[in-house]
Parts: C-alpha cells; sequence; structure tokens
C-alpha cells in the first residue's frame, strides 16, 4: 500500500494513548456525525509509484509531441526555446522546489538573491527600474498592470489595443467584471492599432493597453500610444514578448509606465500552457502601488549583506481588503528558472536567440508567401518573431493535416477565443487565420520541409 | 485502521530483532529526530550577486545549427525599433553558474531538508514521483495551443483530476484554470457575483471571519464587493449570533476556512450554512486547510456551494518557493453553467463546442472542450498549471482514497500530539482537540520574560526546524501556528516538542533570545532599512 506517512502501526497508538484516545476516529470529535462520510471517497485505491508511473507514460503516448515527433511552429505566447540540460539541472534543485515563500528570510537567502538578481534582470530587459519577484502569468500581469494603472490614474476606462492576445483580453474582461473598469477594445489595421483622435464613446481614458510586439508579431510605433496616452493624462501599459528585447527597443525606453510580459521563454517548458511566469515592471513613482513581492537589499546585525522581502505593508496578508493587489502564491521557481537561463544567456546569448528568431521567421515567412493562396495577415507591417498568414484552406484543417506530416503548423486564431463566445477577433475569416512562431531551435531543413508539407496541406 | 502494516505487528529494531511492546515504547522515544541543523554549511560568506562574477565577453550559451540565412538585426529590425545598446545580462561560464547557484540553494531550507511546520501552509512532503510525471516530454514538451486531436492525452489528465477533486470535495464540477489559491478565490467571488447578477439580484457585500486568510478580503475586492467582518466566539468559530446580525439580503456570501485558522473545526458549520442560504448567499470555502478532512468530511456535504483548493498544499505538488500552485475551483450544481472556459471535457457527440466563431471541426477523440453557455470567461492564459496539476492527478492516484483518509488522520494525528505535548510550555489559547494544525502563544513568555514569538521562530532556526507561521491568526496575540503535516515523523514531532520547550525553558532563564538566530547564513534583518532606503535590483545599489 503506497504511503508517505512515516507512522508505525505502534506509533500510531502511542500517540492516541498519549492523547487519551481510543482510536483515530476520536480526533475527528469536532466534525458532526450527520456530516461524515459513511464510507471511502469513490476513487481507486491508491497504486504503487511504478503502476502510476506506467499510467502517464501511456497518456503520454496520447499527446502528440511537439519535440520528437511533431516539429513545433506555434506560438501565440507559448515557444519551443531551447533549455538547456544545466537550467534544468539548476531549476529542478530541491532548495528551489521544495521551500515556501521566503517568510523566514535567514534560512532563505538563497532564494531571496535569487529573485533580487531576477529582478534585476527584468528592469533592464524592460527599461523600467522596478521588477516585482513575479505574477502566475503574462495574462495576469496584464490584469495587475491595468488595476495598477487605474489606481495611479483614478481613471477606470481602459483602452486596450485588439493586439493584446485574445486570451489575455479575455482575462482582463473577465476580472473586470469585480473591478468595474470599464474595457473599451480597440482594432487594428494591418496589425496596428488604430488609436482614435477623440473619446470613443466612454470617458476619458485612464490606460491605454498595447502590444509589443502585439500578439500577431508585429511592431508598432509605440510614441503614438505614448502620445495618446499623455494627451488623456492616461498611464501607458504595455504587454511584450520578452525573447524580443534582446534586439527591440525596450518599452520602458518607449515611454511605458507599466511593462508586463509572459516569460515562459526563459527556461520553461510548454508544459500544456503552465506553469508559466507573469513578468511586471513599472516606474519608481509606483513601487508602492506594485503588486505582489518585491525583494529588497539590506544588512543583518552583523552588518552582513541580506536580502527580504520589503515594501510588505501593500500585500494582503497586511492591508488584506486595501491591498494592491490579493496575489500570494506566485510563480518564484519560473522567476528563478527564468533567471537562470537569462545568466547562461547572458547579454551576447538573448540577443542572438532573438536574431535567429527574427531570421527564421523572415525566412519562413516569405516562402510562405511565395506560395500562391496564402496571404499576409498583417500586410507589411514589420514583424519580429511571429507572423499572421491567411490561408487558403481553414487554419484548423491546415494544423490538421500537418500534424500527420510531422509539424504543428501554428495556432488557429479561431482558438483563440474571447469571453462568453463572441469571438471578439479582428478579422472576418478569422477560421481562416494562422499564425506561425519561428524560435531559434527551428532549423533550414524544418522550415523548408515545413513549406512543402504546408504547399501539400493546402493543395489537396 | 486498514493498514497492510498492522499484520507486521512488531516493532524491529533495525537489526532484524523483535521488540517487545515496552522496548519498542522506549525505542520510539529515544529515536533521534529530524533536525535539519546537522545540515554541513562551509562558512559563511557572502554570495556575490551573478553580476559581479560577470566578465565581458564570456559565455556558456550554445545554439542548435540551424543553416538558417544570416541577415543581419539591420536587415531584420525597422531603424526606430532597434535597441541602441544590448541588454546587459551577466556573462559568466557554465562551470560558474553552477556554482552561484548551488551555493545559493545551500542557504536555503528547503522541504526535503528538513521539518517545515508552517502553519497554514501545508508543508508535507513532495513525492518525487509526481516530479518525474511533471518532467516527462509527453507532457512537458506539448503546446497548449495545439488541437485537442493532437492533445486527447492531457485532455483526460485535467478531465481525471476534475473528476477525482469533485469527489474529494462532494461537488458538481470544477474549473482547473486558477494558478493558485488566491486567483483560485477570486473566481470563486465571480461566480457568485454571475450567479446573483443572473438572477438579477443585486448584492455588495460578503462576509469573512476575523480569522481569515489575507487573501480572503483582498479578493473580495477584486470580486467588487465589501468586506463585512465577523468576529470569533470563545471557542474560536465563528461567532452565530454575530453572523445572525450580519446577515440581510445584501450578503453575496460568505468565504470560510474550515477547520478554520486556528485549526478547530467549525462545529456549526451546518447551521450557518442554512442561515446563509436563508437570505439567497452562497457559501465559499478556502480550501487552504483542505488537508485536515479529506475522506472525512466534505465540503459539499457541509453545504458549499464554490470550493477552492490549494493543490500545492494539500496535494503535495511542490510550492517552489513560493509558486507555482494551483487553485481549481468547484462549484455546487447551481454554478456548473458559470464556470470558467474552456472546460475540458469528456465528449458525448465526438465534437467540441469550443471555437468562437462557430468552426466545429470533427474529430475523433473522447476528450474536447466546453464554453459553459453562461461562462464568467478565461482567468488564465491557457488552461492552468498544468504541469502542477499532473503532478496532483499523481498524487490522488498513488495515494487513493485510502491514503488519502490517511493523510488526514495522520496530519490531525501529529498536530493533535504537538498540542499535548506542548500544553503547559506555551499557552494554547482554544486548548481542545484540533484539526491539521495548532495555534499557541508566547503571550505568557512576552509579558513575563520578554520574549516574543518571533524571538521563538528565530531560536527555533537554530535549531534546525523552519519556524511556524507567527503573528497569524490576527486575533491570536504572540501566534505561532504549528502545522506538522501527516509526513512527519513521532521523533521529528518529538525532536521540535523538544527544541521549542528549550527554548521556553531558556526564555524562563533569562538566556537572550533577541541573539538568535546565531547559526543561519545571515543573523536577524534590519527589515525597516529595506523598506526605507529601497535596493530592489543591483543596479539600484
Amino acid at each position: 500500500m503506497p504511503d508517505y506517512t512515516p507512522h508505525t502501526q505502534e506509533e500510531v497508538q502511542s500517540m492516541l494513548e498519549f492523547l487519551g484516545m481510543d482510536s483515530i476516529e476520536d480526533l475527528f470529535e469536532a466534525v458532526p456525525t450527520a456530516l461524515k462520510m459513511t464510507q471511502e471517497l469513490d476513487i481507486p485505491t491508491g497504486l504503487p509509484e511504478p503502476d502510476v508511473y506506467a499510467y502517464f507514460e501511456d497518456i503520454a503516448m496520447r499527446n502528440r509531441l511537439v519535440s520528437e515527433r511533431l516539429v513545433c511552429f506555434a506560438g501565440a505566447g507559448a515557444y519551443d526555446h531551447e533549455i538547456p540540460p544545466v537550467v534544468k539541472a539548476l531549476a529542478g534543485r530541491s532548495e528551489f522546489l521544495t521551500s515556501y515563500t521566503p517568510y523566514q528570510p535567514e534560512v532563505a537567502q538563497g532564494v531571496l538573491q535569487a529573485i533580487f538578481e531576477f529582478q534585476t534582470m527584468v528592469t533592464r530587459l524592460f527599461g523600467l527600474p522596478v521588477a516585482n519577484a513575479s505574477l502566475y502569468d503574462g495574462a495576469s500581469a496584464l490584469v495587475e498592470g491595468i488595476n495598477l494603472a487605474v489606481a495611479a490614474s483614478g481613471r477606470n476606462d481602459v483602452w486596450i489595443s485588439s493586439g493584446i492576445h485574445p486570451n489575455w483580453r479575455a482575462v482582463v474582461k473577465t476580472c473586470a467584471t469585480g473591478s468595474g473598469h470599464r474595457i473599451v477594445e480597440i482594432g487594428l489595421e494591418d496589425g496596428i492599432t488604430c488609436w482614435p483622435d477623440g473619446i470613443c464613446g466612454t470617458q476619458s481614458p485612464g490606460v491605454i493597453v498595447v502590444g509589443y510586439p502585439n500578439y500577431l508579431g508585429c511592431l508598432e510605433d509605440l510614441s503614438k500610444a505614448r502620445s495618446l496616452a499623455d494627451a488623456h493624462r492616461a498611464l501607458l501599459v504595455v504587454a511584450t514578448d520578452p525573447i524580443s528585447l534582446g534586439l527591440l527597443r525596450s518599452p520602458g525606453d518607449w515611454g511605458a509606465d507599466v511593462v508586463v510580459g509572459e516569460g515562459q521563454s526563459f527556461g520553461t517548458p510548454l508544459g500544456f500552457g503552465g506553469p508559466y511566469l507573469g513578468m511586471f515592471a513599472c516606474t519608481k513613482e509606483h513601487v508602492r502601488r506594485l503588486p505582489g513581492r518585491l525583494v529588497g537589499e539590506t544588512l543583518d546585525e552583523d552588518g552582513k549583506k541580506a536580502y527580504v522581502m520589503t515594501l510588505r505593508t501593500r500585500e494582503q496578508d497586511i492591508r488584506r481588503e486595501k491591498a494592491t493587489s490579493n496575489v500570494c502564491t506566485n510563480q518564484t521557481l519560473m522567476a528563478i528558472t527564468a533567471a537562470i537561463q537569462l545568466g547562461w544567456l547572458g547579454t551576447s546569448g538573448l540577443g542572438e536567440v532573438a536574431l535567429r528568431c527574427a531570421r527564421g521567421t523572415r525566412y519562413l515567412r516569405e516562402r510562405l508567401l511565395s506560395l500562391d493562396g496564402t496571404e499576409s495577415l498583417t500586410g507589411d507591417t514589420p514583424i519580429f518573431r511571429e507572423f499572421g498568414l491567411i490561408t487558403p484552406l481553414p487554419a484548423r484543417l491546415v494544423i490538421q493535416r500537418m500534424a500527420d506530416q510531422g509539424y504543428l503548423a501554428g495556432v488557429a486564431l479561431s482558438d483563440l477565443v474571447g469571453n462568453k463566445g463572441d469571438g471578439s477577433l479582428d478579422l472576418s475569416n478569422s477560421h481562416h487565420g494562422l499564425l506561425v512562431a519561428v524560435t531559434e531551435r527551428r532549423t533550414k531543413d524544418e522550415m523548408d520541409g515545413y513549406v512543402e508539407a504546408f504547399d501539400k496541406a493546402i493543395r489537396s | 485502521m486498514n493498514d497492510d502494516r498492522t499484520v507486521i505487528g512488531q516493532l524491529s529494531d533495525g537489526r532484524g530483532s523483535q521488540l517487545s511492546h515496552e522496548q519498542a515504547s522506549q525505542h520510539i522515544k529515544t529515536m533521534p529526530g529530524g533536525k535539519a541543523s546537522s545540515a554541513p554549511i562551509i562558512g559563511n560568506d557572502e554570495e556575490p550577486t551573478i553580476f559581479e562574477l560577470s566578465s565581458p565577453g564570456r559565455t556558456s550559451w550554445q545554439l542548435r545549427s540551424t543553416q538558417v540565412p544570416q541577415w543581419s538585426m539591420e536587415e531584420l529590425v525597422p531603424v526606430g525599433h532597434r535597441r541602441a545598446f544590448p541588454v546587459s545580462l551577466a556573462e559568466v561560464s557554465e562551470r560558474d553558474l553552477v556554482a552561484h547557484y548551488t551555493r545559493l540553494t545551500h542557504r536555503q531550507f528547503s522541504v526535503d531538508l528538513g521539518a517545515y511546520p508552517l502553519g497554514s501552509c501545508t508543508m508535507k512532503y513532495n513525492p518525487k514521483i509526481c516530479d518525474a510525471i511533471a518532467g516527462m516530454p509527453g507532457l512537458a514538451e506539448v503546446h497548449p495551443g495545439a488541437p485537442p486531436e493532437l492533445v486527447q492525452g492531457w485532455l483526460e489528465v485535467l478531465v481525471q483530476l476534475e473528476e477525482s477533486l469533485c469527489e474529494i470535495t462532494g461537488m458538481q464540477a470544477a474549473t482547473l484554470q486558477p494558478a493558485a489559491g488566491a486567483a483560485g478565490e477570486l473566481t470563486g467571488l465571480l461566480l457568485m457575483r454571475a450567479y446573483h447578477e443572473d438572477r438579477a439580484d443585486q448584492r455588495r457585500r460578503v462576509i469573512i471571519p476575523d480569522s481569515a486568510h489575507g487573501t480572503n478580503p483582498a479578493s473580495v475586492t477584486l470580486g467588487g464587493y465589501e468586506v463585512t467582518t465577523v468576529a470569533s466566539d470563545s471557542r474560536g468559530c465563528v461567532d452565530i449570533e454575530g453572523l445572525r446580525e450580519a446577515l440581510d439580503t445584501d450578503v453575496a456570501g460568505i468565504m470560510l476556512t474550515n477547520p478554520n485558522t486556528l485549526g478547530l473545526f467549525e462545529e456549526e458549520i451546518s447551521q450557518i450554512a442554512s442561515l446563509v442560504h436563508d437570505v439567497g448567499g452562497l457559501l465559499y470555502y478556502d480550501g487552504a486547510n483542505l488537508n485536515a478532512i479529506l475522506g472525512v468530511v466534505r465540503p459539499g456535504d457541509m453545504g458549499f456551494d464554490i470550493v477552492h483548493m490549494n493543490l500545492h498544499k494539500t496535494f503535495a505538488t511542490p510550492h517552489g518557493s513560493g509558486g507555482p500552485g494551483a487553485g481549481p475551483v468547484a462549484v455546487s450544481e447551481r454554478l456548473v453553467d458559470f464556470l470558467p472556459g474552456p472546460r475540458p471535457v469528456r465528449l458525448t457527440e465526438g465534437k467540441s463546442n469550443w471555437s468562437g466563431g462557430g468552426f466545429n471541426d470533427e474529430f475523433a477523440g473522447e476528450f474536447g472542450w466546453m464554453l459553459p453557455t453562461k461562462s464568467i470567461g478565461r482567468v488564465h492564459s491557457w488552461h492552468g498549471n498544468a504541469l502542477v496539476l499532473a503532478r496532483a492527478l499523481g498524487y490522488v492516484m498513488v495515494n487513493g482514497a485510502d491514503g488519502l483518509r490517511r493523510v488526514a488522520q495522520r496530519a490531525v494525528l501529529n498536530a493533535n500530539w504537538i498540542r499535548k505535548r506542548l500544553e503547559g510550555i506555551y499557552d494554547v489559547p482554544y486548548d481542545r482537540v484540533c484539526m491539521h494544525e495548532v495555534v499557541i502563544a508566547a503571550t505568557t513568555l512576552k509579558k513575563t520574560y520578554g520574549v516574543s514569538a518571533l524571538d521563538i521562530a528565530k531560536c527555533l532556526l537554530d535549531a534546525g526546524f523552519h519556524s511556524p507561521t507567527v503573528y497569524f491568526p490576527l486575533i491570536v496575540e504572540e501566534a505561532l501556528m504549528i502545522e506538522p503535516s501527516e509526513t512527519e515523523s513521532l521523533q521529528t514531532l518529538q525532536a521540535l516538542a523538544d527544541a521549542l520547550e528549550n527554548i521556553a525553558l531558556g526564555a524562563k532563564g533569562g538566556v537572550n533570545m533577541k541573539n538568535c538566530p546565531m547559526n543561519t547564513p545571515v543573523r536577524r534583518i534590519d527589515e525597516a532599512r529595506a523598506a526605507r532606503k529601497l535596493i530592489a535590483t543591483f543596479d539600484d545599489r
């Protein structure tokens, strides 16, 4: 019988005797008898580990792998980047894996310092001076960014570009039903946000949200969003793809007040969508509104350098209903993983990864656009490491056919839906929209094979 | 007890000979416990930051050979979008990278190292089989945007877990999207809101006991509600009269933790449920303390409508230094249509109805996605913390119905053993049979000897244990909240209790507790300085 409790039967008896109890049931005397279960839970009896392992091996066979049997060209916020053995080995260390939030800093300097270093890396990437210790994922980081900006501007009208990932927008809208923020989606043309000149049917916005690059891979001129924010005395929140910042001007440099991003690209496996990493940075001005944990440097009583969670009065366990956020558990392990991955990449490696993504993207895109029947979804707008195609057949069908040839062709735009079935897509022919991503792991041979398979898929 | 090992009958002394019961008891008493202070630490120098270990030009990255045309940055990125300078990151060798992070791990306490009796956090042992499951390429390398026909295995994992969690909690259906307990709370409150709004019933308040976790009130605010706090009675449970007074048709619901944060079971839960339901409110179960009642009693049977679970607590997925967790939310029948979507489901008609624009693709598969008719929408970028969810399913399968019940029994047994052992040494403000955790207090030690809960926590670090949760719940002065969890042995409990007893004796003997800890990589930390002179990055130095 599988068991992780160490008690021998004699020990259980001696402990009960010590408590003056006859039976283990006496421990539950406070539970009203009428409520107690009279029979076992209707789930199978425990199985030995090897049996459970075998079950999962079997289950895993029923997924088509990205790495072995399906070459991954899917992105949409989840990317197949290189994760070297050294990062897996370090991030998998049980001191990081099995410790709790560093509330006792004297015995948590390892985690605290790792987070401090992570925060430093995020600020350098995003171009803003303050970064937190992580949030759940890109979408939750965006929600928190909007909440901060609403609190800072004092106005809860939020203009959000439709270039923000549809799933993230969906989360923003879900959360807005509680917070009461009024969310206005601004459409795209050729992948670029069409910001209105005046006020679009609502109050003057307190928050402007834009993607850079946006989820269709496009690079838009952020100075327009910045001017718009200035005109409305609103805060500018930018959602970024952090890998791209290896080559791109940082959103902070463009004038963002808050920058959020999905950090999965830094050492975290695709993992069917989680756990991922919400990255968050803001200007110094807003540090006291920062959601989640922040690690600061200080001294111990011997004058030795030490790290500790700081500005804690923002947080829910102290401020309760007046807290800046309800977040408690975050994604620290992924933050540490990202820091290790960025340590492995270093300055030149990050630039090289970004460059290789852009090169592969250009190569594949040019080849696909040269095929009869395919069109760019975003015109000639500059793209970085991901691109949208209009396919002659429904994208889902293309993906299905290409899977038979060993490729995960991309993500169908029709699978990225908003809330309540409203679709909220920007394209009338969204079923023909395919989002294709190329990472540094994709070889020329794989891309040539992809083009061949794609051509076959749309012609058969 | 239905335990295989009852047939073994007698305790071995480790050399194959059998011991008498008396000898066995003696043996139990003298076995060494699991103190972590025996872990060797070489020296106590500071570890430099990775930025200080950097040398410009040093590299450790290696990438695939791809044969892709070597376009330059200038050819790829329009000038206005180009970064003027590369991102400044540390430049270290792989060897130095390994050394740096390995040294950091040596400055870190963890469950794998020793007992972590942190109340409310359920720091139980995390079985390694679940790490192995989460590491399987067939699970870890699957893209979340792949169509359902390519991810049947994953969908089965999610559906299986949902079904297990519903059985364990006595609920109808669940969403697995929330990434942590607080995310589950907000999801639950948005479900509550959607439910009332669907009935055109405007309500503004949510009731929370004064012993609740801080995430509860914070989530209530984000859910667009106002918090009404009700006091606890002298027995540490919800004050029924106070509750009655707070209840009216403006109350959307109540959030309860049961057992509560004092480690006590809310005995009047059925009455509380009737009172709240009578005014049209819903009951929300904060599953932080679910470990205590697995297989014993179910939130659904107590009358709860919404239940969140912390898989990183009860279901042993590792806490990851503060995350990731997973906070699935299970609901009763009347809330199923409001659940976040898309939901993984067993398909009855071989079709998925998840497709925003109406494109229903035929595919052969048992599992697919479904968007509930009145769904509140997404609460996660994708499908939740999937690899955490897979670990939790592994844990459920290894333990099974029998094992989960044993988990609760032994968690409660351990907590009560500690309670009894420390009676008379510390204050035990609510001294009766507790559930999985016990709140003791240093009130007397503080008053008489000036030794606070914080001092005790720090002394315990020196003794080789992680400290309990301190100063929580807020309604107990000088609180020390101890949750040993079921995976600590009697010997470890003994060593922990001995350490706590020694600390109390030391306090009474005038030992200066303010000096503790002495044996940790750093000593007491100037937290005020950190806040006053904020250095939150290396560049702030």
